[in-house]
């Protein structure tokens, strides 16, 4: 209690703190809790509490996460906790099992805090879709904390849970981790089970962590990840203890750096060139790759996620959820009408098998890739986090905003996006993508740590 | 309507069916839920948050589901798709809780086989697995409780309720090509299927409960009256849909139905509307459910929860390895092997378990110098009270008991014959006015003052020379 900055740590501080009796349950929930009540009326993050977290936390107090106070996105159903994907659809939706992800948090003896907001359904990049209103950046209210994962990036961004748990389509950890100026890990498909989280689009679909840290995002994936039975396309590899690829460096890997001659990056692009110095100060080699045009990347996720939405949806038909379909968002029935379209009799050749065949070429192409580099990297987002509002009449806001990402989500490799760089004028930052293989998390996360390491952009680094 | 003979030499039938049938896997086909929804106790207890369609559900594919189609479609003569996949229908229906069903579109397990009838060979086109849905019940209120009350519930109100214990539950699809020509040849397509099914022990296939069900595709084409016996050149323009028959009977009657409907349009110079149509048991009709000129779109797609599935051709070839012999081959080889009459082994193989019995009791029938088909005729007859899990060479020694026959001299026989007919005159005036249904009386009779067990082939040539004297 001495000096109220433990909602402020880092999970791997926080677990460290509580092992050395430094702090004590009661301390870190009263500091997250007076976080929480100070900020979340105006930022907009939870959209439910667990008012019994102290409780379960000190259940979990001998498990291997202590009981830390973890925010998760609506779209993970969470037993006996409100569960609504931010839609009006799911308002009174009190799930009656636990997805697997959100167990596996549980059982390492971390608790759901709370539920955060998000593009309803996960639709968007910006939250702006949400029915419970938008969440607003913690770093500069005047923007948007990007999405659609946005409520549990700016409740790691505002210090109101000690790490939080997102899914991403395509960009949707890793935008707003970018936007808020946090680091946001998108495992490869299949590494965490989807069983339990509102389908947007299945074939993309990954649960992943959102924390302050690189070494953080290491420890919570070494335990939500691996196989699932309840899933059928989660992969039967072992999971590897992530936090052995901390502190590794990165001498003598090889980095590709995509993107570069993008046309409208040309204001991004003398800032990322400097930090490509930063991986060579570091011993690493950089060059320059020409990879396929993401603007496919696009058209092929718009047809792709619009069909598998206009699928997944179908569910909430009025019979059993209370609200029925009147209470779909604008976003939603945009998407359920374009993807019905797209996989109508006649034009499902046309535009969802095409697209499935333009998805193998990318697939193709960062096999060729892979080939000569360690790792890839980008910008995550084309600019920093766009002004509230921005999204009114750009019903493609999302998907230009993750332009970068599309390709790679599509085929389904894993990335990081970690602070890079920030606008001392507006405070917000830029994010850098780093992707790998499949299943090479670890790589990932060895070279996003060294840069982490090697910089000043982490806010919590001293 | 019947089809008269004028139509009948007119129309050939031209009838595909689809035949569907629920696996008895131990769990459903794609989540952990016992697949028992006949023998459930209540309404929705064999249920999870995947078959019922909640969100965040995801499907696992049944593996056992999977090989014991292919499994099928070996038995069929299919061929097998190396590379298959499940691919989604989307299509809205209270007792579908995902509003779509899982199933096969373009890859099915299996395709192109055929099965022999005695009408002609039946083409399988394919053969596909998907997920069974819900049940819709259709209900008045008889009582209500005060949480029904407060749900605005009254006594008297009809609701409709949805039971998911079948949610999900493996579905075979069996689809033929247009070769059936007769309500006969179509009986005894749909009843072979059924015994390969059950023979297989792959689907209990009971049709009361709806665990197997039959659609027919029905249409005519008219025959060309120079050449009668001339295969089809083309289809015709048309296809009238049948679904919901629940019996073999009542598939023959409606194919029946249709035949005399469609023929009477046609020689009205008219064509019958292509249309889906309900059987109805009790009038004996069909009738008109749905025209398929608003066919749906069911937006079929790949389902992205389930990966592919891939097989090698060695793992075809040793599921074909393990496949049993089939009734209809074991028939055959019976009538050579033992000399059991066809009749009796078709009646007799039911059952994988039953016909390895039957077969080994055969062996010891002939090592006893039993006739095979003797012991198999006295199994259908019910003269011998016997079963598969009882040991064959007991059976054999029970038919031996049957058959057995005391040692008797002639002359002891025919001294009670004699005695038999001085005490019958009314049974012997009768025989010799040439009702010869009165020596089984005789034989009775002799049987029981004999109080031995005789021959009653000898015993009948014996009574015969008696009672001709």
């Amino acid at each position: 209690m001495k000096n109220k900055m433990n909602h402020k740590l880092t999970l791997k501080q926080t677990l460290d703190k509580l092992k050395g009796n430094e702090l004590t349950l009661d301390e870190l929930y009263s500091d997250i809790n007076q976080s929480i009540s100070e900020q979340n009326k105006e930022l907009n993050v939870y959209l439910t509490l667990d008012e019994k977290s102290l409780e379960k936390a000190k259940a979990a107090a001998t498990s291997p996460l202590m009981g830390v106070p973890i925010a998760v996105k609506d779209n993970y159903c969470t037993k006996d906790l409100r569960t609504t994907a931010s839609s009006l659809v799911l308002e009174d939706f009190i799930p009656t099992y636990e997805s697997t992800v959100s167990k596996k948090l549980k059982k390492a003896g971390g608790v759901v805090i709370g539920k955060t907001n998000m593009d309803a359904w996960a639709h968007g990049s910006s939250t702006e879709t949400s029915q419970y209103g938008r969440t607003l950046n913690p770093r500069n209210t005047d923007y948007l904390p990007g999405g659609s994962s946005g409520g549990s990036a700016a409740a790691v961004a505002a210090n109101m849970c000690i790490a939080a748990l997102g899914t991403e389509t395509a960009g949707s950890i890793r935008q707003p981790a970018a936007w808020c100026g946090v680091v946001g890990l998108k495992p490869t498909y299949g590494r965490c089970s989807r069983y339990g989280i509102v389908a947007m689009c299945s074939s993309t679909d990954s649960p992943g962590p959102i924390t302050k840290t690189v070494e953080d995002s290491a420890i919570l994936l070494n335990y939500i990840a691996g196989h699932d039975p309840l899933e059928g396309t989660t992969a039967t590899l072992e999971v590897p203890d992530f936090t052995k690829s901390l502190d590794k460096g990165v001498e003598g890997m090889k980095i590709g750096y995509l993107y570069k001659d993008l046309k409208g990056l040309e204001e991004i692009r003398s800032i990322f060139s400097e930090q490509m110095e930063v991986f060579k100060k570091l011993g690493a080699t950089v060059d320059v790759v020409d990879a396929m045009d993401p603007k496919h990347g696009v058209s092929i996720y718009t047809i792709v996620q619009r069909g598998e939405v206009s699928s997944n949806l179908g569910r909430y038909d009025g019979i059993r959820y209370g609200n029925d379909r009147s209470f779909f968002g604008d976003e939603a029935k945009r998407r359920v009408m374009l993807g019905t379209y797209t996989l109508s009799k006649g034009y499902a050749d046309q535009y969802y098998n095409t697209a499935q065949k333009v998805r193998t070429l990318y697939i193709k192409d960062y096999e060729r890739l892979f080939k000569e580099y360690d790792v890839l990297v980008a910008p995550t987002s084309p600019w920093y986090a766009k002004k509230i509002g921005a999204t009114e009449g750009a019903a493609m806001f999302g998907e230009l905003e993750d332009l970068l990402i599309e390709a790679s989500s599509l085929s389904g490799l894993p990335g990081i996006s970690i602070p890079c760089y920030k606008d001392e004028k507006t405070n917000l930052y830029l994010g850098m993508n780093i992707i790998a293989p499949m299943y090479r998390e670890d790589l990932v996360i060895q070279v996003a740590d060294a840069y982490e390491k090697a910089t000043k952009w982490n806010s919590w680094r001293k | 309507m019947k089809t008269d003979n004028t139509n009948k030499n007119k129309y050939s039938l031209v009838c595909g069916l689809e035949i569907h049938a629920e696996l008895k896997t131990n769990s459903k086909l794609f989540c952990g839920c016992k697949n028992d929804p006949f023998g459930a106790e209540k309404p929705n207890i064999y249920t999870c948050p995947t078959c019922l369609g909640m969100p965040g559900g995801s499907p696992v594919a049944n593996k056992k589901a999977i090989e014991w189609t292919i499994k099928v479609g070996l038995a069929l003569g299919c061929k097998i798709n190396l590379f298959s996949k499940f691919d989604r229908k989307n299509y809205f229906y209270p007792d579908l809780p995902k509003s779509y069903q899982i199933s096969q579109y373009d890859l099915p397990f299996c395709y192109d086989g055929v099965l022999e009838t005695s009408f002609g060979p039946v083409g399988i086109t394919r053969i596909h697995l998907e997920e069974d849905t819900g049940k819709l019940l259709h209900k008045t209120i008889e009582k209500v409780n005060s949480a029904g009350r407060e749900a605005g519930l009254g006594h008297g109100k009809q609701v409709s309720l949805i039971d998911f214990n079948r949610s999900s539950v493996p579905l075979m699809e069996i689809v033929t090509e247009p070769d059936i020509h007769s309500a006969e040849q179509a009986k005894e397509y749909a009843k072979e299927i059924r015994k390969i099914l059950k023979y297989l022990d792959v689907a209990d296939c009971d049709m009361d409960q709806g665990g197997m069900r039959l659609e027919a595709n029905i249409s005519l084409a008219p025959i060309d009256k120079n050449n009668p016996s001339s295969k089809l050149s083309k289809l015709p323009n048309y296809k009238v849909e049948v679904k919901n028959i629940n019996s073999f009977r009542f598939m023959e009657q409606a194919i029946d139905f249709e035949m005399g409907r469609q023929a009477e349009i046609l020689n009205d110079g008219k064509v019958p509307t292509q249309e889906t149509r309900g059987w109805n048991s009790v009038k004996s009709i069909t009738f008109s459910q749905r025209t398929k000129e608003d066919s749906e779109d069911y937006r079929y797609f790949p389902d992205p929860d389930l990966p592919p599935i891939r097989y090698s051709r060695e793992n075809i070839e040793a599921m074909r390895a393990e496949l049993p012999e089939l009734p209809a081959q074991k028939s055959k080889r019976w009538a050579t092997e033992y000399g059991v009459e066809e009749r009796y082994s078709k009646q007799l193989i039911s059952h994988e378990i039953f016909a390895n019995w039957l077969e080994e009791s055969f062996k010891i029938c002939v090592k006893e110098k039993i006739e095979p088909n003797k012991f198999a005729g006295a199994l259908i007859n019910k003269n011998i009270r016997v079963s598969h899990v009882m040991s064959s060479i007991i059976a054999v020694e029970e038919f031996k008991k049957l058959s057995q026959t005391d040692e008797v001299a002639d002359d002891e026989i025919i001294s009670v014959i004699t005695d038999v007919i001085s005490q019958n005159n009314d049974a012997v005036i009768k025989f010799k006015s040439g009702d010869t249904k009165v020596i089984g009386f005789f034989i009775g009779q002799t049987m029981r003052k004999l109080g031995k067990k005789v021959d009653n082939k000898k015993l009948g040539e014996l009574l015969l020379n008696e009672l001709k004297k």
